[in-house]
């Protein structure tokens, strides 16, 4: 089966974000930039299907030349090839998933898996947009009822089960007050939730590897799709900063401030 | 004249989800804003008595749509994308639930509109109303402008309280929607069950982190003698220690209770960005350097284990 994945390049989660005072952006010196962690997530489950199933794993990312890191990381965890639409100015999910689709139409993927959310803008749209523009079914949160430090996921198990006739997938999701489990007819998209697997490291002859696998250019002209953002921000701001707390001595303290101070007991 | 539909929640019971009354004040705020009307959605196999319970809301007017079996995205989005056009809404809204954030772009989609998603709060008014909504698990809120005329928002219910009642009775108005064949199959829901409150809604959240050990009787021993929920950082539930309903965090619950205890929770900023909006923290952590300690009110370095029980004891006789 030929799995389609996405690689967004955003800003290390672990990284500072400050945002500039004049409330234009953030400060950009010392960040550094990854594959969006939900993406991560997105590849290995396609690199595992493939495993399983047979079949490739193509996996595109959207914006300036320096995306081509993330889809070689990408690349590096052991997907086939990658596509790399060439658009160096602002976007939107619309837009995105406008061009996701047009990739889809070119691809024929029988899964599209996406990160559920970018941990940048945390709009958790594009998958959803996706599968509206494409008409296809969805699961969006994928996640397994096996833990992250269980046999199945020690053997790398995918945790979407392709049915034996190929023609579906069951994926569990994680919802409000419990698991809800569904079956998507193919071709879906899926969008992944944090405990659907944990991403390999790229290994080092898989390092070696990616650096001779292809990487197609395409353009939002030549896909034909109009990327002129229809949400743009204005401004941005630091949130309401906390007033600094204090440390207690001991239990007895605690309970007493609890009492009189917050007066929340 | 702008109309603001705000879209209601059923549970898998059939019982309204109480997020949806975080999204009506949200909802009238908006219309305050835009000076329109607000209206109501319900839809669900069902719907007549969730629209009958939301008459005293002071909605212009309350639509119906039946014939649907458990929620499953794509026959909502049919339903719901019809009654938008049908009833010509400027904005359509939903608390940013399981549902919401499932349901919601995918509508967007199908009406080809631009999504505010975790809306927090309004600039300005009339058409030129923006929203404000978190980036970078909270580190920024940025304020967006949408320029579709539809406009779909998502609403973090801890920055709108829920609505009370305004008296009146809105009219129900039955909607019929053309629901054509879905590509998905709904198969089943496993829920976690618990005698406890609602993680999103309880007065008291007490969390445990990896310093629990995955042994969380402390932790739920000290939310049931406050009538609290209980809580989990990422890495608890990633190791599978309790169910991924208990997290907290940007991709988990936001929460905002009067009180909030971390115990043994280092305090990464995803965590952070799930619950530093509560009214009072307390972190009880071995270590004197986590993070947590940065938003804590009153921070304790304790072994959890032997600072718990006490602090248990110490609450139950003051509760007498």
């Amino acid at each position: 089966m030929k799995i389609l994945v996405t690689a967004k390049r955003v800003e290390d989660y672990e990284s500072k974000i400050k945002v500039k005072p004049d409330g234009s952006g953030i400060f950009l010196e010392g960040l550094k930039y990854k594959i969006n962690p939900f993406d991560e997530i997105a590849v290995e489950e396609g690199l595992r299907l493939a495993a399983k199933h047979g079949g490739e794993v193509v996996v595109a990312s959207v914006g300036g030349k320096e995306v081509q890191e993330q889809l070689r990381h990408a690349l590096a965890m052991g997907a086939h090839k990658a596509v790399w639409v060439n658009h160096a100015g602002p976007l939107d999910q619309l837009g995105v998933a406008g061009l996701l689709a047009k990739v889809c139409e070119q691809e024929k993927p029988d899964m599209a898996i996406l990160g559920k959310q970018a941990v940048d803008d945390d709009q958790n749209q594009v998958g959803q947009y996706l599968a509206e523009l494409l008409g296809w079914g969805m699961a969006t949160f994928a996640s397994k009822v096996e833990s992250l430090e269980s046999d199945a996921e020690k053997a790398k198990a995918p945790g979407l089960a392709v049915s034996a006739d190929g023609k579906a997938v069951r994926v569990v999701r994680e919802v409000d007050g419990g698991l809800d489990t569904l079956d998507v007819q193919l071709p879906a998209v899926v969008t992944t939730d944090l405990r659907l697997n944990q991403p390999r490291y790229a290994s080092l002859p898989g390092i070696m590897k990616a650096k001779s696998k292809p990487i197609a250019e395409l353009t939002p002209a030549g896909l034909g799709v109009d990327v002129t953002p229809k949400l743009t921000i204005t401004k941005m701001a630091a949130p309401p900063a906390r007033k600094a707390g204090i440390k207690v001595p001991d239990v007895a303290t605690l309970v007493e401030k609890l009492k009189s101070e917050a007066k929340v007991v | 004249m702008s109309i603001v539909l705000i879209v209601a929640e059923l549970q898998p019971s059939g019982q309204l989800r109480k997020a949806t009354l975080n999204a009506v004040t949200a909802g009238r705020q908006l219309a305050e804003k835009t000076g329109g009307e607000l209206h109501l959605a319900v839809l669900g196999a069902n719907p007549a008595p969730v629209a009958e319970e939301l008459r005293g809301f002071g909605a212009r007017a309350i639509h119906t749509v039946g014939g649907l079996s458990q929620y499953v995205a794509e026959p909502y989005t049919a339903a719901l994308s019809q009654l938008v056009q049908s009833v010509q809404a400027d904005y359509v809204g939903m608390a940013a639930t399981a549902v919401g954030r499932d349901l919601l772009p995918r509508v967007a989609g199908r009406l080809r509109a631009a999504m505010a998603s975790e809306v927090m709060g309004y600039e300005g008014s009339g058409a030129d109303v923006q929203f404000q909504r978190p980036m970078w698990a909270g580190a920024v809120i940025a304020t967006v402008k949408l320029t579709t005329a539809l406009k779909v928002l998502s609403f973090r219910g801890t920055e709108f309280p829920m609505a009370e009642p305004t008296g009146g009775a809105s009219e129900v108005k039955a909607f019929t929607a053309s629901i054509p064949a879905s590509k998905t199959a709904f198969v089943d829901f496993k829920e976690v069950k618990s005698a406890r409150p609602n993680l999103t809604e309880a007065r008291v959240v007490v969390s445990g982190g990896r310093g629990t050990k995955g042994d969380f009787k402390e932790v739920e021993a000290l939310a049931d003698l406050l009538n609290g929920a209980v809580g989990a950082s990422r890495a608890v539930v990633d190791a599978g220690w309790v169910p991924n309903d208990y997290q907290v965090g940007q991709t988990g619950k936001v929460v905002a209770p009067t009180l909030y205890v971390a115990a043994g929770i280092s305090g990464a900023i995803q965590h952070l960005a799930g619950m530093k909006g509560s009214k009072t923290i307390v972190a009880i952590n071995k270590d004197g350097d986590a993070p947590i300690f940065q938003v804590a009110d009153y921070g304790l370095v304790a072994d959890l284990f032997k600072a718990l029980p006490e602090l248990r004891e110490s609450l139950a006789k003051l509760k007498g």
